[in-house]
């Protein structure tokens, strides 16, 4: 399937009681690309991830990975089809160490995993001096790095990844954009929700401008700055 | 988790365990260690399995029953039945309540409980299916906290009433008593009283180990992620449903065990092991403690026992204050229990980083 379509989101409708948080939304992410979800506050950015993942149930619509239809499935079974997502807030297990954090993102016990594959998921995201440490003692950066890890662990075919530059400084910043082009595979789709343009600028392949529940702007990044509409919802403020 | 602390002193206290069965097993009942003290030790292990049982549930999974007696008193009315049963069966003597009603027979369901594999099978089998339908039907429309804690203290309430009922074949309010003989030994005897105080340390000690090789497993990390944050862990493609009905099942069982070693030793069941204030007793036990520590249940429910022991007998109407006021200390200072004391002393850092999980 590799370069095809990966997830398709089709006439998405997600009401909470009166809000139409996101509204007859259409998107199809391809195999191989960094997609960024970007808009203001309140465009229904993580509401589509929440959606994906089955943690929030859709009014209307659609959403399809390879040839099997996600819509109403459990979290759990949409997570054994490949779909990963990190959380806004890095959602860690505190009372357990980093290594046992990873070993949980396996999903699958340790000894039937590919020999080594959580020592590879350490050195990944970093944290390999740190495996035996226990994951509420981690700073807010390695936090999201951790969590990074978790997701990454049972090698997704599709990533989710809310916000994971938040609260980081430069540095980390920096060595999170390269992870995530690292991470870019052909059998793979990476979607990610930032508010930071700069750091989307590095990572995104094709940009989507969600604004109040809706697509404003598909496509390459370079267009995104000289879109009227997107300059006046969103950059311009 | 798995830390040295953590570790020393569950050693501990499996070696203080098995020291108590030992000297128990040697001395009970002579003049150095009275038939009354053995019997309090004996009943006072079952109380240790029953908070290791809601330890389980509550502290590993956050899970809070506050009908975990109903569990117990399972145990312990299919103990009585086989109990009376059988020492029908041998003595000829006419179970009270069945006089008091007028009974020239056993109720049907009463059928071969004089035998002790099958009544053990149906304790145990009758516990895991109210523990399972409870169970589904609570985790499969995801209640929890709170409610699911109010909802077990109606479902123990219920059962309460139902067995004040007499003519239910349960004993009624009176309840059963007048075991004349305990699993083929003369009631009250102390070779029977320290064979059961010595079976109920044994057990106490199994159920430890068993508890502790679970929550240092694979299985007791999923149980700890689901207690932190069920939705990440099922969003790492962990259906958590089976997770928790396993393990409250088991801990219902668990409960349920205490509750067969229980009533022997103190020679009675009436529903007022039923009673709302038993399982929030066990709760306080557990909390006072140390949730998540399995010796912490232990310890707390010695230690809540004792001074109530005490308490009981030197001021009564003091008793269910001091109850109270335990259950605000520990809420208030000592959200971890007694354990939080020692961490205090021994280790500042494990104390540290449990401070940073919150």
């Amino acid at each position: 399937m590799s370069g095809g379509t990966a997830l398709v989101i089709d006439g998405l409708e997600v009401e909470f009681g009166r809000f139409r948080a996101v509204d007859r939304l259409s998107l199809a992410i391809d195999y191989g690309e960094v997609r960024a979800l970007i808009g203001p506050n309140g465009a229904g950015k993580s509401t589509v991830l929440n959606v994906v993942a089955g943690v929030t149930p859709a009014k209307a619509g659609r959403i399809v990975l390879d040839d099997t239809d996600l819509t109403g499935l459990s979290e759990a079974q949409i997570a054994r089809k490949g779909v990963r997502r990190k959380f806004q807030k890095p959602s860690v297990f505190e009372v357990l160490t980093v290594r046992e954090n990873i070993e949980l993102g396996l999903a699958i016990p340790a000894a039937k995993a590919p020999p080594g594959r959580i020592e590879d998921v350490l050195a990944m995201v970093n944290l390999g001096d740190l495996a035996d440490r226990l994951a509420g003692t981690l700073a807010h950066g390695q936090k999201q790095w951790l969590e990074i890890g978790m997701v990454l662990a049972s090698d997704p075919k599709i990533l989710m990844l809310d916000e994971p530059v938040a609260g980081l400084t430069d540095e980390e910043r920096q060595r999170t954009a390269a992870l995530i082009r690292a991470l870019r595979r052909p059998d793979r789709a990476i979607v990610v929700v930032e508010h930071d343009m700069g750091f989307v600028e590095e990572i995104a392949d094709k940009v989507t401008v969600m604004h109040e529940g809706r697509t404003l702007f598909e496509g390459p990044m370079s267009r995104v700055r000289q879109d009227a509409r997107v300059v006046e919802v969103y950059l311009g403020r | 988790m798995k830390t040295l602390f953590a570790d020393r002193s569950f050693a501990a206290l499996i070696a203080l365990c098995a020291v108590a069965a030992i000297v128990i097993a040697l001395s009970g009942g002579t003049s150095m260690l009275s038939p009354y003290m053995v019997n309090a030790i004996g009943q006072l292990a079952t109380f240790a399995i029953l908070a290791v049982s809601l330890d389980l549930i509550w502290g590993y999974l956050g899970i809070l029953s506050l009908g975990h007696g109903l569990f117990f008193a399972i145990g312990g009315y299919v103990a009585a039945m086989h109990l009376l049963k059988h020492s029908y069966e041998i003595t000829g003597i006419v179970p009270d309540f069945m006089q008091f009603m007028g009974w020239q027979e056993f109720p049907l369901y009463w059928a071969g409980l004089s035998n002790a594999p099958y009544a053990l099978l149906l304790a145990l089998g009758v516990t895991a299916f109210v523990a399972f339908v409870f169970g589904y039907v609570s985790f499969r429309s995801k209640v929890g906290g709170v409610y699911f804690a109010i909802i077990s203290q109606a479902l123990v309430y219920v059962a309460m009433l139902l067995m004040f009922r007499n003519d239910t074949g349960f004993g009624g309010n009176n309840g059963m008593t007048g075991f004349s003989l305990v699993f083929g030994w003369p009631a009250g005897q102390p070779g029977t009283l320290v064979g059961m105080a010595v079976v109920s340390i044994i057990v106490l000690i199994a159920v430890l180990i068993g508890c502790r090789l679970l929550v240092t497993s694979r299985t007791g990390r999923m149980m700890v992620a689901a207690r932190d944050d069920e939705v990440r862990l099922r969003s790492l493609g962990y259906g958590t449903l089976w997770l928790k009905l396993a393990i409250w099942c088991l801990s219902a069982v668990i409960a349920a065990i205490a509750g067969i070693l229980y009533v022997p030793q103190v020679g009675i069941i009436n529903p007022r092991v039923l009673s709302p204030e038993l399982s929030l007793e066990i709760a306080v036990w557990v909390a006072v403690g140390g949730r998540g520590y399995l010796t912490g249940a232990v310890i707390g429910a010695l230690a809540v026992n004792a001074l109530k022991f005490w308490l009981s007998a030197a001021a009564p109407e003091v008793w269910p204050f001091i109850l109270s006021g335990l259950v605000v200390l520990i809420v208030l200072v000592f959200p971890n229990g007694l354990l939080d004391l020692a961490g205090l002393k021994w280790k500042p850092r494990l104390l540290a980083s449990l401070g940073g999980a919150k």
